[in-house]
């Protein structure tokens, strides 16, 4: 781990429990840590959720998506773009960027990569255009 | 194109069943088992390790029923395979025929009896829809070409009775936009939860190019009933749901009224296109449910939308 994973790591770890994904999406999240959830779920809840809210696979906790999406409407301060984001298809993990900085990749722009693949045809022209 | 293809082009009710899993025996054993709900249905899933359960797979189970002349609805989950084996095992049934695919996040491996398993999850249903879209435009995720891309009609599933409730049809939305043509709906046992979620939906513009079709459960009595609110995640059944057929004289006719009442409920509702079905009676009461909704049997029906008329009067 570099030095700037390094005091990534320090600071996003004891506020949002963050799993150095490479690729952080806190920010479209309601500030909630998709990868905390025992499914890793970029896109939403799943349809297990509890009657109380609470999570399928670890009853002690509560979803993260619902804490997310709460959040995602009630935090303040938060710029408007960001709560608008939250229902964005999010792309799937680079696993290859575990453990790296997201400040990093972030900056570089590695982050936002998505497989050749992932864009539809008519969305990729449209940005081509 | 498949049936289901040609149903959701032409506007015709669609019912879809949920095919028995396959532990060992011979296509003679599961033809057998297939025969009582197959002829009222268009398709059936041929489902991916239900409830994080091992049986024979997905893809063998679609082969199979295609084989036995009932069209299959590939359901592919992302618990337990990662996106390379996910697209070959699309690519693979779309080889033999198999079209109609419905892509699941799935439940977790702890509601399975191998709850040590490790779980996948490499992709998640939303993303898993992209994909299936990614190769019907004929493409791999790393966009290397299929060659011959698969006619693919694709579909996923939304659960309209789980939290956060106001935030279903927004999920149910991006599902739709990232390429999903039908929704199957997890069983709700609130009326009035589903109701909203596909008003929503319906409001929102969203059901002119997506089919809703909610599930309905057929069971024997109060047993089930309690088994699914307590033991299956995102299922709650109301308690006076539970005692009306507990407390009932005859527990299974009630059950069945019960089926029958949401049916029609389900039915009744603009935006939704037909009903997929689960039968745990295996006692005919899938024949008499769709006879008492007006429903003929599958050959009898077209895919046009005038037969969906029909059955909404």
């Amino acid at each position: 781990m570099g030095l700037v994973s390094l005091v990534e790591h320090a600071v996003k770890k004891p506020i949002w429990d963050c799993r150095m994904c490479g690729q952080c999406v806190l920010h479209d999240t309601g500030m909630t840590c998709p990868m905390t959830c025992p499914k890793t779920l970029r896109n939403g809840p799943c349809g297990g959720v509890r009657e109380d809210g609470r999570c399928e696979v670890k009853p002690e906790m509560r979803c993260v998506w619902v804490k997310a999406e709460e959040r995602s409407r009630t935090l303040p301060l938060m710029p408007q773009d960001w709560r608008d984001h939250f229902n964005n298809l999010r792309p799937p993990v680079d696993n290859r960027l575990k453990g790296t900085s997201s400040w990093r990749n972030l900056l570089s722009g590695r982050d936002r990569e998505t497989p050749p693949g992932w864009t539809p045809e008519a969305e990729a022209e449209k940005a081509e255009a | 194109m498949s049936r289901l293809g040609e149903l959701l082009d032409q506007g015709g009710l669609i019912i879809t069943g949920e095919a028995p899993v396959i532990d060992g025996g011979t296509l003679a054993d599961y033809e057998a088992k297939l025969a009582e709900l197959a002829p009222w249905c268009d398709a059936m899933n041929a489902t991916d390790n239900t409830a994080a359960h091992a049986h024979a797979s997905n893809v063998a189970m679609a082969i199979a029923m295609q084989r036995l002349g009932v069209e299959p609805i590939l359901q592919v989950v992302c618990r337990d395979k990662n996106r390379i084996a996910q697209q070959a095992d699309i690519m693979g049934a779309a080889l033999h025929g198999v079209e109609n695919i419905c892509c699941l996040t799935g439940d977790d491996v702890t509601a399975g009896d191998e709850s040590e398993a490790r779980r996948v999850f490499d992709l998640d249903g939303p993303q898993l829809i992209r994909l299936a879209n990614s190769l019907k435009e004929g493409r791999y995720l790393s966009g290397r070409s299929v060659g011959t891309p698969p006619a693919l009609v694709i579909g996923a599933v939304e659960n309209p009775g789980a939290p956060p409730l106001d935030y279903r049809a927004q999920r149910a939305a991006k599902k739709i936009l990232a390429g999903a043509r039908y929704l199957q709906l997890q069983i709700c046992y609130h009326p009035d939860r589903l109701e909203a979620f596909v008003a929503a939906l319906h409001e929102g513009g969203w059901t002119e190019r997506c089919a809703i079709i909610p599930t309905v459960v057929a069971v024997k009595g109060a047993g089930p009933l309690r088994f699914m609110d307590s033991a299956v995640p995102g299922i709650a059944v109301p308690a006076e749901t539970i005692s009306r057929v507990a407390d009932a004289e005859d527990p299974a006719e009630e059950a069945y009224r019960l089926v029958l009442e949401q049916s029609r409920h389900a039915l009744s509702l603009p935006g939704v296109r037909g009903l997929h079905l689960t039968d745990f009676r295996k006692d005919g009461s899938m024949e008499r449910l769709c006879r008492d909704l007006g429903i003929p049997p599958r050959s009898e029906r077209s895919t046009t939308r005038a037969d969906h008329d029909l059955v909404r009067v």
